[in-house]
């Protein structure tokens, strides 16, 4: 379908539609609660042993997508993840929180985000989804770059850093988080959103739906049998962790405050 | 030797400062600096840019598809002006980091996100974990390298002595008719914009409700500050989001930052780590705040604040 006329070649309302897709991109990372150290040789970040989460912006962009599946407006969401062997226990979550099924890309390491759209457009091809959504970063990497670079290789409109998302007749009105305040756009689908953290409030993955989890399809995909020429251009060549602040000086009330701002020259 | 371009902001006919921030940037990377204006008016924009110290030419496509900065429209054009160039840049702001991935992947390049230091030509330092690590970055010579620069990490760039020439460039390029701009609404307010000012007062979960938020902005007023808040406060619908400091709200480097009533979690401080003096009032004084605070002041906001605001004269 073509997301904008039925097979009689009448209007079709988003909830009329019969077989919309939405593909969710899943990354798994380092929890955001966790106080990251730099490795003392400078390289890397210290992870091993290290509690790992889901991207919190691509469990918002999974939350949207389930609940624009259960307003009727989808039929089937689908969570991609990119990484290694141990990446199934992780999209098992996905598919817990309450998405149909999941792809896991077979990637021995990490993908930087040109790489991971260019897998992404090979997957969407194949699949054929009205919708794409996904994180609009990884607390990770703090790129903010995969989704506008899938829009982009799939020629398709993008939504970035959505706050509010409707979806009807082939089209979808997006309200973004931009500098100056909400811009609201209207895109034609299928198109691709990115999720800003006042999208939604994702849900919890309670007990019977971790078991229900166990038996949904994990479709497994080698990453070379795909043909995507990497994108990974970049090339990390050491980490350090940021300066530190000096501590600072405590003063006792107001009057010592402005005293201290004058001595800084500040006021 | 490098060939710049750096791709204008704009709202309402005026150039956006994170602009002139990127200049600063390009300066650093050396070699000729040319700024694209892309917009549907674009003389006064470009007026504005070719003033600025630094900028050795800018170009302009002015067409009416360019009204709003729309990232499907925008990006073929610059990736077509970007052909010549050894580096395109634009500013880490919502703008950017909505525009020059896309042109990356039609160029088939990746991007180097909000750089935050100049190591060399194809070399940069940017932060990653929420500004828990820096790493340094090498990127590939025999590509354009395309990169958002974080503008609280540099200075705009003053003014020239000579305007620089303006011209407007002819692009064959289609544009798509798939994303169509709606709306913008503003979060309006006559104070200095978050991200350029020189002082910042901001304030956090404490202040309680949306009307006692008036303290914050009374003494913004008093000291000339823009207000920011914390991710807390926004939440609880204190304020609009546009006014969020931190990792997924705005990163500002201000002169004089006041906290109040912000306790300092993680995200927020990532986003105020750059500024010059940072001032904390909170009535807890083991809030992480104070481990970043130049100065500290340990009380009740309500109190505090007026006092402060009564004290400034």
């Amino acid at each position: 379908m073509n997301g904008t006329t039925s097979r009689r070649g009448g209007t079709l309302t988003g909830e009329e539609s019969p077989d919309m897709k939405i593909l969710v991109g899943y990354k798994r990372v380092v929890d955001y609660n966790v106080r990251i150290t730099v490795k003392p040789d400078g390289s890397g970040v210290a992870t091993e042993g290290v509690k790992l989460s889901a991207n919190p912006f691509d469990d918002i962009a999974l939350e949207e997508a389930l609940r624009l599946r259960e307003k009727g407006v989808a039929t089937e969401v689908v969570v991609v993840g990119i990484g290694p062997a141990d990446l199934q226990a992780h999209l098992r979550n996905g598919l817990a929180m309450g998405a149909n099924r999941a792809i896991h890309v077979v990637a021995p390491d990490a993908v930087q985000p040109l790489t991971a759209a260019r897998v992404f457009l090979k997957l969407v091809e194949k699949e054929q989804p009205q919708l794409v959504i996904v994180g609009k970063q990884a607390i990770d990497d703090d790129c903010n770059q995969t989704g506008q670079m899938l829009a982009a290789l799939w020629n398709r409109p993008q939504a970035t850093f959505a706050s509010k998302v409707e979806v009807a007749d082939g089209k979808a009105r997006v309200t973004r988080e931009v500098d100056a305040g909400l811009e609201t756009l209207e895109v034609d689908l299928p198109a691709v959103i990115t999720t800003d953290l006042r999208l939604n409030e994702p849900r919890f993955i309670k007990l019977p739906d971790i078991m229900k989890a166990k038996s949904k399809p994990i479709e497994t995909v080698e990453f070379a049998s795909l043909g995507v020429e990497p994108g990974d251009h970049l090339r990390i060549t050491r980490y350090a962790p940021p300066p530190k602040r000096q501590k600072g000086v405590m003063v006792k009330d107001v009057a010592e405050l402005v005293a201290a701002l004058k001595a800084k020259g500040l006021l | 030797m490098s060939k710049i371009l750096i791709v204008a902001e704009h709202l309402d006919g005026k150039l956006n400062p994170a602009t002139a921030k990127c200049i600063t940037c390009a300066k650093q990377i050396g070699g000729e600096i040319a700024v694209l204006v892309l917009a549907d008016a674009v003389d006064a924009i470009a007026a504005e840019a070719a003033r600025l110290d630094g900028v050795s030419k800018v170009l302009t496509v002015a067409r009416a598809e360019n009204a709003h900065p729309l990232a499907a429209v925008y990006a073929p054009q610059v990736a077509a002006a970007a052909a010549g160039y050894s580096h395109v840049l634009a500013p880490s702001t919502t703008f950017g980091k909505d525009l020059l991935p896309r042109v990356a992947a039609l160029l088939g390049v990746a991007q180097v996100s909000d750089i935050m230091a100049v190591d060399g030509a194809y070399t940069f330092k940017r932060p990653i974990y929420a500004g828990n690590a820096i790493v340094s970055v090498e990127a590939p010579q025999d590509r354009v390298l395309l990169g958002t620069v974080r503008v609280a990490s540099y200075a705009a760039a003053g003014s020239a002595a000579a305007a620089a020439p303006v011209e407007a460039l002819a692009l064959d390029v289609a544009l798509p008719s798939h994303t169509r701009f709606v709306e913008l609404k503003q979060g309006k307010s006559d104070r200095p914009d978050l991200q350029s000012a020189a002082r910042v007062v901001s304030g956090g979960r404490a202040l309680g409700s949306a009307e006692n938020f008036a303290l914050i902005y009374k003494l913004a007023d008093k000291l000339g500050a823009a207000v920011g808040a914390s991710r807390a406060a926004v939440d609880a619908g204190y304020v609009p989001s546009d006014l969020q400091v931190g990792q997924t709200g705005k990163i500002i480097a201000p002169e004089l930052y006041i906290a109040v009533g912000i306790s300092g979690a993680i995200q927020h401080l990532t986003g105020i780590k750059d500024a010059g003096t940072i001032v904390a009032i909170n009535k807890d004084a083991e809030a992480p705040i104070f481990e970043v605070a130049d100065i500290g002041l340990v009380g009740d906001l309500f109190t505090l604040v007026p006092e402060l605001e009564r004290a400034l004269g």
